[in-house]
């Protein structure tokens, strides 16, 4: 499924990275805990997060996650968008919750990262 | 074990310093990429080093961070400032946390950092003195052998 794609589904908005709405994404996460995710995580992932601040970027800077998808309707800062734009990481939010927009996806053919091994 | 270092270098971090949380392991992230090292250990490294950078700005005064690199490892050493861990056992296990909700709220403090270094890291070792500081070694095998 492309970002696009899940742009749509989700009717999100592009906070950064329009011009990276072609890139594939093959599997999801979510969590409000960077330690969970930092924790399960896997490089390719999109990460689905009601966490607005720049530990989220920062994060998902370190596990080479694709996209990021805020849920609850979460603004990234300024901080957090700027480094988004400097890693190019592309942010999304949508005004979906958490469990909607997880099963939104999953319903949709998107799976979940693998578990842990 | 050879003694020629591919790179050493330090990287202060201070404590307490939420909004700056991070900016290390970004670039040592950054580095590692740059001198080649495996894709697979620049991810396990840099998680490690987010995670003990973090405790180092939750819990801690200051700290540095000496990143080595030879040809046959990759070592992190951490070392801090601060009110050091009187039970390190109890430190280790999983969901301890004398995180804040301040803490909390940047999305840390599930009491999972140290473990998650420890499953990453090819060796690990922590060393702490109550009232004084703690210190971390994080190494990575760079050859097959010993890598995880
Ligand atoms: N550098 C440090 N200095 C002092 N205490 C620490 C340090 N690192 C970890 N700790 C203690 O160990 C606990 C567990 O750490 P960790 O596994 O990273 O979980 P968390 O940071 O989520 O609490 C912390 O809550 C804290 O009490
Ligand atoms: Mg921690």
């Amino acid at each position: 499924m492309t970002l696009k794609e899940i742009k749509e589904l989700l009717q999100a908005e592009v906070i950064t990275g329009e011009d990276s709405l072609d890139k594939e994404i093959m599997f999801a996460g979510g969590s409000d805990l960077m330690s969970d995710v930092l924790a399960f995580g896997k490089p390719g992932i999109l990460l689905l997060t009601g966490l607005s601040n720049a530990q989220s970027v920062r994060t998902a800077n370190i596990i080479d996650a694709k996209a990021i998808v805020y849920v609850r309707g979460k603004q990234p800062d300024e901080a957090g968008i700027k480094l988004a734009k400097e890693m190019g990481i592309p942010l999304l939010s949508t005004k979906l919750m958490m469990y909607a927009t997880c099963g939104l996806l999953f319903s949709h053919g998107l799976p979940g990262v693998s578990d842990p091994s | 074990m050879s003694d020629e270092y591919v790179l050493s270098q330090k990287f202060k971090i201070k404590g307490g310093d939420f909004g700056k949380a991070g900016r290390t392991s970004t670039s040592i992230k950054e580095i590692l990429k740059e001198i080649g090292i495996d894709p697979s250990i620049v991810i396990r490294a840099s998680i490690s080093v987010y995670e003990a950078e973090m405790n180092v700005v939750m819990y801690a005064k200051k700290g540095m961070v000496t990143l080595s690199v030879t040809p046959e490892e990759l070592h992190l050493k951490l070392e801090d400032e601060g009110q050091g861990i009187a039970d390190i056992d109890q430190a280790m296990k999983e969901g301890f946390s004398t995180a804040t909700h301040e803490m909390r709220e940047m999305g840390f403090g599930a009491g999972m950092g140290l473990p998650n270094i420890k499953k990453n890291a090819d060796r690990f070792e922590i060393t702490s003195i109550p009232g004084k500081g703690t210190t971390l070694d994080i190494i990575f095998c760079l050859n097959k052998t010993g890598n995880k």
